[in-house]
């Protein structure tokens, strides 16, 4: 017999709070191209993304301090397949933990020529030192900013 | 605990990339009818359902066990849906165990059924998973975030490409006399190698498929299955144990639960072998169905279930030890890498390890499994669940 099919689209529009600490964080990336993370006041951890408490202690964090620009490569991965509402292949994004961090945040790695895929995941490798790059127009999004792999 | 929990009926379908025959409660409906013809009981008998159901997304229809409940005959009786992602079915399993073994009940069914098949994109779906405060702006989703564990544990460790085409040669292999596994067809090295990089070093043999199909388990006490003269085998271990959210967090120098590996599911497990009297995993366990959708996570699962030590389980495949004939199997239905119906994969696997210690998993039977393990993970490598099932 014939079976038949019916195709439906979802397009649900959210408007999210971010919270007094992802605001604040976001504020400071968009005006002045720094970026901030918060620390435990139990364990002394640095963490960014900040947070406005400790997943360890669930004490709230207090102190604002500032890290980066400059860090090492954690984890990547360079994504060659077309996803549906992701960006155009290829991209290259993983995690950087930013000099004075004690965790990693999540961003695009850029200045690397990802058409062989074995050169571009040596030039990504886990322990390479990366430089923050920030957009000239910044909105207050985590697309403010990028890495790029330094020799130093 | 006052008595044991068995299980006494299992129907699972098999799993295709569509199933235009049916719709989503069809499906559901489908393996339950499985499950208690294999029981040998009517739905009357049944005194509370556990629905096993992820993302609603993903089958594109919100609070979906609304509509699966007449699929389940829940009507007039307990229910509770469960979702923990990829872990969602042994969670559920773990749920009817619960009611049994709690006393609540004697009789319980757990069911569902995804049709990732008929999802424009399940990556667009499990994108949604992140945080839209910092990460939802990164393309995340679950093959490059376990392809990132893939380079970790490559950098912590000795693994490569082609020990990660070794998986998917075993799992093809074993699915090809699984009648009930999506990929069937059996592959080899290079073909696994020459195919296409979908997120470095992840290829697309690596991936598991998008698969349509249910699953269903009827469990019972065991003075319900003595009155009524029933086979059973039994649920002995049971473990969950979850992980904080943040990926960053599972990296660095100095972390505990690294990325690479699977730290919470090491620990789920150890709760498991805890119950079930087990101290010797690599010698004791006789079959392994351990949740892997990509074939790098093998590894890390492997070695969280106590089968090898840490950075040891390559060689140890490539030493054919968990090969159907080898020293301890690991996904001898194929495992997710050959079948991945989201909603009810940890189900499948609970399910596939009664089936072997019960003797009952024809051609991919593991000669003499006594004794069987389970696992399931879900989020972003954040909650798992683990089993023992014992003849």
């Amino acid at each position: 017999m014939e079976l038949l099919t019916r195709t439906e689209k979802w397009n649900i529009t959210y408007q999210h709070a971010l919270g007094e600490v992802a605001s604040w964080f976001f504020t400071q990336l968009r005006d002045n191209a720094k970026i901030y993370g918060r620390r435990c006041a139990k364990s002394g951890r640095v963490l960014v993304p900040p947070r406005a408490f400790s997943d360890q202690t669930l004490e709230p964090t207090k102190e604002w301090v500032e890290v980066g620009p400059g860090g090492k490569i954690e984890a990547f991965t360079i994504v060659y397949e077309p996803f549906q509402n992701l960006p155009d292949p290829p991209y290259a994004f993983g995690y950087v933990t930013l000099d004075g961090a004690d965790t990693a945040i999540g961003g695009f790695f850029k200045g690397v020529d990802l058409s062989d895929p074995a050169k571009a995941a040596q030039q990504l490798r886990i322990g390479r030192r990366v430089a923050t790059r920030f957009a000239e127009k910044r909105t207050g999004d985590v697309l403010d900013f990028w890495f790029e792999p330094v020799d130093r | 605990m006052s008595q044991r929990v068995g299980i006494i009926g299992i129907g699972q379908s098999a799993f295709k990339s569509r199933r235009d025959d049916a719709s989503y409660p069809d499906l559901v409906r489908e393996a339950v009818s499985q499950a208690l013809t294999d029981a040998g009981l009517e739905l009357e008998q049944i005194e509370a359902v556990v629905y096993s159901l992820s993302p609603d997304a993903m089958v594109g229809i919100g609070n979906a066990e609304r509509l699966g409940v007449d699929a389940v005959g829940a009507r007039n009786k307990r229910f509770l849906r469960i979702n923990t992602g990829g872990s969602t079915g042994i969670s559920s399993v773990a749920a009817a165990f619960y009611h049994v073994a709690a006393g609540a009940c004697d009789v319980v069914l757990t069911a569902g059924a995804d049709k990732v098949g008929e999802c424009g994109d399940s990556q667009s779906v499990l994108n949604k998973i992140w945080d839209p405060t910092y990460e939802r702006a990164l393309p995340l989703g679950t093959i490059n975030m376990l392809a990132m564990s893939a380079v970790r544990y490559m950098h912590k460790y000795t693994m490569d490409e082609t020990d990660m085409a070794r998986v998917v040669v075993k799992n093809r292999s074993h699915a090809a006399r699984n009648p009930k596994a999506h990929l069937r067809k059996q592959t080899t090295i290079d073909e696994v190698m020459g195919s296409r990089y979908i997120s470095w070093p992840v290829k697309l043999f690596d991936c598991c498929p998008q698969s349509s199909g249910g699953c269903a388990m009827v469990l019972a006490s065991e003075s319900y299955i003595k009155e009524h003269g029933l086979n059973a085998v039994w649920i002995t271990g049971v473990g969950h144990c979850s992980e904080s959210y943040y990926l960053g967090d599972r990296m660095g120098d100095n972390v505990e639960a690294d990325h690479a590996d699977a730290f919470a599911l090491a620990h789920s497990f150890k709760r498991s072998f805890a119950m079930a009297g087990i101290d010797k995993p690599d010698k004791q366990v006789h079959v392994a169905e351990l949740y892997a959708p990509f074939s790098n996570t093998e590894f890390h699962a492997i070695e969280a279930a106590g089968l090898a030590k840490l950075g040891e389980s390559p060689a140890r495949l490539r030493a054919g030890e968990f090969t159907i004939g080898g020293k301890t199997p690991v996904n001898p239905s194929g495992g997710v890498l050959c079948t991945n119906a989201i909603a009810v994969t940890a189900m499948v696997r609970v399910a596939e390890a009664a089936l072997q210690v019960w003797g009952r998993a024809g051609d991919h039977q593991v000669k003499g499994a006594k004794i069987g393990i389970a696992s399931g993970n879900g989020g972003d490598h954040q909650f798992f669940g683990t089993m023992v099932v014992e003849a």
